[in-house]
């Protein structure tokens, strides 16, 4: 597979490491109430789809970014990659 | 002595100017550069060359190209053994020397044919139906039997002794195959200046062309051929690779190809290369493969392909036979007929399903509408049975049968995206379905165009397209060659009804179409249960030779059309491919790279013994001259830590810098305890949770600034910690001010313990440094110079419990240093140790390492439950308080053998005496155990119940995979000053 | 139709005109009282201890496609009962002991194997492990011997002891494990369990779960309604999909692993081995194919096809070890769909709709538990109580924090 990478271009997929659902961007809050729940729901439970599925990719043999790749795990086509701080920042999380 | 090559023939496309020898079962032949074995053993009148998977039956060439299934050989060169070769695909090399395969004792005289008369019995699936009593005998008597059957050649066990390599490659057109259409379609893309590569499996690019006699331009084609190679050759954007086959597509316009090396390759050469293409668009021009027809007793040497044996004549000037007959459903059977009579053999009948066929004014006779019903002749074909199509059975003999069934289209790197290939009545062949691969296109015969002008026009076409996808021009389309443009005309027809005996699909795997239809009457009826209850077409050509025919079969018996009967899914590879070559150069101690530390020419000049750590070599002991056994120099290197001064290579422990205003915050999310509190100059314990709660890592944080710490890691989750660091920085808070780079590399870290640690360090560090236990007392650290100016940090930390430092200078200082200390040192007892005393040491004051951080571990298990602080939001402190983690009660504890000797293994389980050893009854497990030799006695850390052992309980450490079962008692995991006194020292 | 040698024997003499079917190829019937979603080796197995062993009648198996066509069709074929939690030991080890009697229970030779399978270790620290491993094996009543590097070399002497990077310092070794034909065990349980009447319906898809109350219905199919008792799902590699239809997400991903078949070789392997130091694990077949694989891809796939890096991986790793097999050619490569669990281990449970059962997670250890598996969860669709071999692969367990996590990695599961 070839990640087009938002910063350097297309590069091999064997550079990256592989995490998986771009939703655990998406931390809960440890402090607030109920977060047990909250966070059994954020590691544990993945939607899986057969289908378009936004990831998260480690160029670990590279720049170490974090990319969010949208990729359609039934083709493997990959349809949007971009850096995962970016998408992070626009889902609000700050620090 | 015999003729030699007695049925070479005139022509052909070898050079007569040199002959070279060469062997095969034992007798010597001769045949001429240009040859494959294959078509010098036609030419030396060799027809009998295998056996058969099952039966053991005499077989001879079906084909001349990569699909052959049954002339498989097995090569002998330089000592090694190739199995499985094609001898179609062999170039034929002086002094080769090719032996036969699955047959015993002899290849004549096969003892396993024995099982050919045991047909009846053998039929699909027979195995799953008996050999189940009495039981145990399936194991022990009939599957050593079947066993020692099975397989076709034998792998030598010896290392193979070649070379491979890998390699990538680019291109914005990869054209697949180098006949007609692959040729037009390079020369398309390469003249209009895009990057081509073309490759193709045959040593010379032509493909069809070079076995064909019609002209192109008024000139044979493969003089056209030749001239496009050449001008190929001559376009710098394009790369020609002959002896190449693309075996696979992967995702993204990865192709997957392997290179053969060129029999005149200087002998240090790989063997073969794997390249890695990476190619923007691909043209499939991989050309077709003729089909047999399935009839009783066409499985006898001597019936070959018709399109086989016409390149055999045409290409090779090697006569399968000099009296021949050709069986066709279709009209390329007569242009075969054709060429061997032209050739000079005799065709003495054209046998044609069809009632409407042309008639063959090259043959004989020409006989419509009937059908070859049988054959006879001991290991070779000497005559058929025709029955007309009165029905009336004719007897003729010949030599050879070449048969064509119609062509399939080579259609695999179409397909092996799981897309079904579409079926076609007009061409009664299975096509690529356009669009299956992203970016590839098929043109010509892939495609279903069988003609040479069909071919030219779709491989320019299938160019022009691809350039203009890529954005790149190509030009103003140049006039295509004249050529011949025959249509195709075929009437499907798979095999032969209403005539007994045995009739092959598979030949290798020895799959009649009685197999077929028992497989449907018990039930497989979809391809996939077919092939897998039958074993039809899971032979080395992978059903290119039988699977059409096959479900062509199985349509006639379900009643269903072959497109509702579907193909099998096409699996790459195309064509089997080495192990050898997909390794490339990893293998032997290249296997993976190699990682030394900056002391490595320190602890090798000291005759170190070194040990792997992942892709670390580190030192694990020093032997001295007079020590015999490990364990004399592990104790005694253990013995000058604690006795006076020790010095180790810490530097593959990971290093993190971490900086910047929200650095203090952001630790304090990564670890479970406290950072931001660390005041600067001091060093903290740090313990790392996965968001699952179980201890990730743990290691120190030394804050040299307001923003500055270093991080360290345990040597086994460098990379993973600086991941799993750079994660939360980039994705859980993006917003902080914190930046990460990984520092490993940069620094060489060497511990300095034992109680002399700080006179041999004040003999190092520069003076203005006070290292007095007032000013730099344990847990302090801080920039210093060393040895007269070197900048270096120091941290008063301990893994061994003892007054120990750790000093990092740039890397490549650390050799010197280390070089240094033992000479500044040598009065005060300093002594190199290895990672074996640090584990001797560690244990010995009850530290963790990687045997208890085994990934299920929690902070609570190691005794450290209190360091999780409930105030703060860190990685993996809300899911450490789920029940199930709160609620385990075992606890890290160390045990010493009750009788102070026996060795207390690392991996027996926990056990209370008089407990039954079984493993309702485990309280825990040892993790790590060693000898001391300061308590001069074997010492164990463990993990163990708490309700199950207080302190001083006697357990019972039982390891029945050594028959071991040792009295010990539960005591603290601090042997060593539990108190820390000596590291505060 | 009892299977026998003589009864192939009599058939030979007639030409083979008497053999029947193995199976009905039945059509859905409007309601059964239980319906197992997934012709794979764990429904079909499911379905026939339905019948033999709990008196389950009026049972059907549906297959969206032709039953064994998932991975208990595309697997390396071996079986193993060396695990060293207490959560998995005794489950893998009843499924041992399964095989070991299926022969006779199915009336179908699926030629289980017990070729011994050995796993190398190159370290103090792997063997360490291994030590702790085999242990848990022989006192929860499995067999497991360590053996250190010269027993290994008297076994197989073609490993690379001489120049290998990580040096072969020993193996833990189970003689019971082996290998077993796999399509015939989708074969042997799918004719034992027709002939005690169950239903196996290929082409039908289930399309929708009728849930009413919170209780289930039926199902609707590509074949149209059927009405059902209770519903089990088993269809690993895309429980995801299914269990979606009911409205539940589950801690799983769906990743793809890759399996290698060569060219027919002569006998040259005896048992199953695997590399301690990559990722590569090898038998040989009957027909004499090495049949080896190595890790999943890791990123989430329903491809069943995979990419390179992971076969000059698997490839490496064979030379690395086996440095003979350079010549051995590599024949047919596939992919497989594995449900890759949170902590790698699986889940036997009943869910959050009443008369809703799930059977999944297997990540790439489903085929050695397919008897196992098949028994649990008939056990647990018969009598609505875990099976005491089974009581651990509660979908609970992630919230409660009683994960079975062998490899130790946590959640994330393209590491297990």
């Amino acid at each position: 597979m070839i990640i087009d990478h938002p910063l350097l271009g297309p590069r091999d997929a064997r550079e990256f490491t592989y995490l998986g659902d771009a939703a655990l961007i998406d931390r809960p809050d440890g402090l607030a109430a109920g977060a047990e729940d909250a966070f059994y729901d954020y590691l544990y439970l993945r939607d899986n789809p057969a289908g378009l599925h936004r990831e998260l990719w480690y160029h670990e043999q590279g720049d170490r970014s974090w990319l969010v790749v949208t990729r359609d795990t039934r083709s493997h086509e990959i349809t949007q990659v971009e850096l995962a701080r970016d998408v992070a920042l626009a889902l609000g999380r700050g620090a | 002595m015999t003729v030699a090559q007695p049925n070479r023939l005139a022509g052909g496309r070898i050079d007569r100017a040199r002959t070279l020898s060469f062997r095969f079962d034992g007798r010597r032949y001769t045949g001429h550069p240009g040859d494959t074995l294959a078509s010098a053993l036609v030419a030396n009148d060799v027809a009998l060359l295998g056996r058969s998977f099952k039966y053991h039956r005499p077989r001879g060439l079906i084909s001349a190209g990569s699909e052959e299934p049954n002339a498989l050989v097995t090569l002998a060169h330089g000592g090694a053994h190739t199995p499985n070769t094609r001898a179609t695909m062999v170039e034929l090399v002086d002094g080769l020397v090719a032996a036969p395969q699955n047959a015993w004792p002899s290849l004549r005289f096969d003892t396993l044919a024995v099982n050919d008369l045991a047909a009846p019995l053998l039929t699909a699936g027979f195995y799953y139906k008996t050999f189940m009593w009495p039981r145990g005998f399936w194991e022990r008597v009939y599957e050593p039997a079947i066993r020692r059957a099975a397989g076709l050649g034998r792998l030598d066990t010896a290392p193979d002794p070649d070379s491979y390599d890998r390699g990538f490659l680019h291109c914005d057109l990869l054209v697949v195959g180098a006949g007609p259409a692959g040729l037009m379609a390079a020369l398309t893309a390469g003249r209009a200046g895009a990057r081509v590569i073309l490759a193709d499996e045959d040593t010379v690019a032509g493909g069809r062309l070079n076995a064909e006699t019609h002209a192109i331009d008024d000139a044979p084609g493969a003089d056209w051929a030749a001239a496009a190679r050449a001008e190929l050759a001559a376009l710098p954007s394009v790369r020609v690779m002959p002896r190449t086959t693309v075996f696979g597509v992967f995702d993204h316009g990865t192709y997957g190809a392997l290179e053969r090396a060129a029999p005149d390759a200087p002998s240090h050469a790989p063997r073969e290369t794997f390249w890695r293409i990476f190619a923007r668009a691909c043209t499939l021009c991989a050309g077709a493969t003729e089909r047999p027809i399935a009839f009783p007793g066409n499985d006898r040497p001597g019936i070959l392909l018709a399109g086989a044996a016409r390149a055999f004549v045409n290409r090779w000037a090697a006569a399968p036979a000099r009296r021949a007959a050709v069986f066709t459903n279709n009209d390329d059977g007569h242009r075969s007929a054709a060429d061997l009579a032209a050739a000079g053999i005799e065709v003495v009948a054209l046998i044609d399903t069809r009632a409407d066929a042309p008639d063959c004014p090259f043959a004989a006779e020409t006989l419509r509408g009937a059908q070859v019903i049988g054959t006879s002749g001991r290991r070779r074909l000497t005559a058929i049975t025709v029955r007309a199509a009165g029905g009336a059975l004719r007897r003729i003999a010949c030599g050879a049968l070449a048969v064509s069934g119609g062509w399939n289209p080579n259609l695999h790197l179409a397909a092996q995206h799981r897309a079904r290939p579409a079926w076609d009545d007009a061409i009664a062949a299975f096509v690529p379905v356009p669009g299956a691969v992203p970016g590839q296109r098929a043109a010509g015969a892939a495609a279903g165009v069988f003609s040479t002008a069909g071919a030219l026009a779709g491989g320019a076409a299938a160019a022009r397209a691809a350039l203009e996808d890529l954005g790149l021009s190509a030009g103003a389309p140049a006039p295509l060659p004249r050529t011949e443009d025959a249509p195709v005309r075929v009437t499907a027809f798979w095999h032969v009804t209403g005539a007994p005996g045995r009739a092959w699909l598979d030949f290798q795997n020895d799959v009649t179409v009685k197999d077929v239809a028992l497989a449907q009457a018990e039930g497989f009826r979809s391809v996939e249960h077919v092939k897998r209850y039958t074993t039809l077409g899971m032979a080395t050509d992978q059903g290119r030779t039988a699977s059409t025919a096959a479900i062509g079969v199985m349509a006639a018996l379900s009643g269903q059309g072959i497109a509702e009967t579907g193909t099998t899914m096409v699996r790459p590879p195309y064509t089997p491919v080495s192990l050898g070559a997909l390794a490339g150069r990893a293998r032997g101690p290249r296997f993976r790279p190699v990682r030394r530390t900056p002391t490595h020419v320190f602890a090798e000049a000291r005759g170190a013994v070194f040990t792997e750590a992942g892709q670390w070599l580190r030192a694990q002991y020093y032997p001295r001259p007079g020590e015999t056994h490990w364990r004399e120099s592990v104790d005694r290197e253990v013995r000058a830590v604690r006795g006076a001064v020790g010095v180790c290579d810490v530097t593959t422990l990971g290093k993190i810098d971490v900086q910047g205003a929200d650095a203090a915050a952001f630790l304090d999310r990564i670890y479970c305890n406290r950072m931001a509190t660390l005041p600067i100059g001091r060093v903290r314990y740090g313990l790392m949770l996965r968001e699952d709660g179980i201890v990730m890592d743990d290691g120190t944080a030394a804050r040299l600034g307001p923003d500055h710490f270093i991080v360290t890691t345990t040597t086994a989750n460098a990379g993973a910690v600086t991941r799993h660091m750079e994660f939360a920085r980039q994705c859980l808070w993006p917003g902080m001010d914190v930046q990460l780079v990984s520092v490993t590399d940069a620094w060489a870290q060497i511990a300095v313990a034992g109680p002399n640690a700080r006179r041999l360090l004040r003999r190092i560090v520069d003076p203005p440094h006070d290292l007095s236990n007032q000013t730099f007392p344990f847990m302090a650290c801080g920039a210093v110079t060393v040895c007269g100016g070197l900048g270096g940090r120091l941290f008063r930390i301990s893994f061994s419990g003892e007054l120990a430092y750790e000093l990092a200078v740039p890397a490549r200082y650390g050799n010197a240093l280390m070089d240094e200390l033992l000479d500044r040192g040598a009065d005060l007892g300093a002594t190199p140790y290895g990672t074996e005393a640090l584990g001797v040491l560690r244990i010995e004051k009850g530290h963790a390492a990687g045997n208890e951080l085994n990934g299920r571990t929690t902070a609570a298990m190691l005794g450290l439950g209190r360091m999780v602080s409930g105030e703060k939001d860190s990685i993996g402190a809300v899911l450490s308080r789920r029940e199930g983690l709160a609620g385990d009660d075992r606890r890290l504890a160390g045990f010493v053998p009750l009788d102070g000797t026996s060795a207390i293994p690392g991996g027996a389980h926990l056990l209370r005496p008089g407990a039954r050893a079984e493993a309702a009854n485990v309280l825990g497990w040892i993790s790590s155990a060693a000898f001391s030799p300061t308590l001069e006695s074997p010492i164990a850390l463990g993990f163990v119940a708490l309700a199950g052992a207080r302190m001083g309980a006697t357990l019972r450490a039982v390891s029945p995979v050594d028959g071991r079962d040792i009295p010990v008692r539960a005591v603290s995991p601090h042997f060593v000053d539990p108190d820390g006194g000596r590291l505060r020292g | 139709m009892r299977y026998s040698g003589f009864r192939i024997l009599r058939e030979a003499l007639r030409g083979h005109r008497g053999w029947g079917p193995a199976w009905r190829d039945a059509d859905p019937q409007p309601s059964y009282d239980i319906v197992i979603v997934g012709g794979g080796g764990h429904g079909l197995a499911t379905a026939h201890y339905l019948a033999a062993r709990y008196g389950a009648r009026r049972v059907a198996v549906l297959e969206k496609g032709w039953i064994g066509g998932g991975n208990v069709g595309r697997n390396t074929t071996i079986i193993r009962s060396n695990y060293l939690l207490d959560g998995n030991e005794p489950f893998y080890e009843l499924s041992m002991k399964l095989w070991e009697g299926l022969e006779q229970d199915l009336n179908y030779n699926a030629m289980v194997s017990q070729r011994g399978v050995l796993n190398l270790c190159h370290s103090d620290a792997q063997r360490d492990a291994y030590r702790l491993r085999g242990n848990a094996m022989r006192l929860h009543g499995a067999d497991a011997e360590l053996l250190d590097a010269d027993a290994v070399r008297a076994m197989y002497p073609f490993l690379n002891f001489d120049d290998a990077r990580f040096r072969i310092r020993g193996g833990l070794l189970q003689r019971r494990g082996g290998t077993v034909r796999h399509d015939a065990v989708a074969w042997g349980y799918a004719r034992a369990a027709d002939s005690r009447g169950v239903d196996i319906i290929q082409n039908c898809a289930v399309t929708g779960l009728r849930i009413e109350g919170g209780r289930i219905r039926g199902l609707d199919t590509t074949r149209g309604p059927i009405a059902a008792g209770k519903v089990g799902v088993a269809v690993a590699g895309h429980s995801g999909a299914v269990m979606a239809m009911a409205g539940l997400r589950l801690p799983i991903e769906s990743h793809v692993l890759q399996a290698f078949v060569t060219e027919g070789l002569k006998p040259v392997l005896d048992g199953v081995i695997t590399y301690g130091a990559g990722h590569f694990y090898v038998s040989q077949s009957d027909k004499g194919g090495l049949v080896f694989g190595g890790d999943i891809d890791g990123y989430n796939s329903y491809a069943q096809r995979g990419n390179l890096p992971v076969v000059e991986d698997v490839c490496e790793g064979g030379m690395a070890l086996m440095p003979m097999i350079g010549r051995a050619r590599l024949l047919r490569m596939w992919g497989g769909i594995m449900d890759m669990s949170m902590d790698g281990s699986p889940i036997i449970d009943r869910t959050p709709v009443e008369g809703l059962y799930f059977n999944g997670g297997w990540c790439y250890g489903g085929f050695k538990a397919t008897p196992a598996s098949g028994l649990a969860f008939a056990h647990l669709l018969a009598t609505d109580t875990p099976h005491e071999t089974a009581a651990a692969y509660r979908l609970d367990r992630f919230r409660a924090g009683r994960m079975i996590d062998e490899k130790g990695m946590g959640a994330t599961p393209n590491l297990h």
